[in-house]
């Protein structure tokens, strides 16, 4: 399992805007670059991230090798109601991972 | 033979763009009509936020930010960064709604040289705005090991 940062208010006010910010630690390998035998390094990247909200997909994003290692997003939901929110990432080799954190809207 | 000739017969060469930065132009033409399907974009509305001058291209802070209510009715859909010289001219595609409160993304990317960056928006009247930057990056990401 790779190491994930998330910065996720535990509680917000209903209808309020929340930013959220997540990090997760992963090469991004971009597959341009050699190795020190000169042989191109295969790609390696995290290429889709999507958070859910209560089960809705609120944010998604396509990531390209030009994102640097240790992937950062932030963003901003509304604060609909008390519930799960989930965040996914997918990647070459079969990469997944799904990290879930709560909040109590008031 | 005078100086002011020979600058004259000097001039259409220095007006062409070597043939690298063409393809770079053509590159991110391409990417760019794939991202809009061919709609015309606009400029304006989007403020894509990034330092001009980056001394470390491998982690570079960019933020994106789009003047839109966010409402049902009028919101952003999607937005794209786009680059001219990295060895691909997408960065990063992201999907908004209604729900995201704010039309706003913030993220790390990789700078291979100097170079302009896009960032376009879709919004849900189905118009396209964007915004160019032009950045100086002194130590380049991605190609180097």
């Amino acid at each position: 399992m790779a190491r994930v940062l998330l910065r996720v208010p535990n509680t917000a006010e209903k209808g309020s805007v929340i930013e959220i910010r997540a990090l997760i630690q992963h090469v991004m390998e971009t597959g341009y670059r050699p190795n020190a035998e000169g042989v191109l390094q295969p790609r390696d990247i995290i290429w889709r991230f999507t958070c859910r909200y209560d089960g809705e997909v609120v944010f998604s994003a396509s990531f390209s090798p030009a994102i640097a290692a240790n992937p950062f997003i932030a963003f901003t939901t509304i604060a609909t109601q008390s519930g799960p929110i989930s965040f996914t990432w997918e990647g070459d080799n079969g990469f997944a991972q799904t990290e879930t954190r709560h909040i109590s809207v008031t | 033979m005078n100086i002011t000739r020979r600058v004259l017969l000097a001039a259409p060469g220095a007006l062409l763009l070597p043939a690298p930065a063409r393809a770079d132009q053509q590159r991110l033409a391409a990417a760019l009509r794939d991202f809009t399907g061919g709609q015309p974009m606009r400029e304006g509305r989007v403020r894509l936020d990034v330092s001009p001058l980056v001394e470390n291209g491998n982690a570079v802070p960019i933020s994106v930010l789009v003047e839109t209510p966010m409402t049902a009715a009028d919101h952003l859909r999607r937005i794209g960064v786009f680059n001219e010289r990295n060895p691909q001219p997408n960065v990063i595609t992201a999907q908004f709604g209604p729900r995201s409160g704010r039309a706003y993304l913030a993220t790390h990317i990789r700078l291979a040289t100097s170079q302009a960056l896009v960032a376009v928006a879709e919004m849900s009247d189905g118009s396209f705005w964007f915004q160019r930057v032009e950045v100086i990056v002194t130590l380049a990401a991605c190609i180097e090991g």
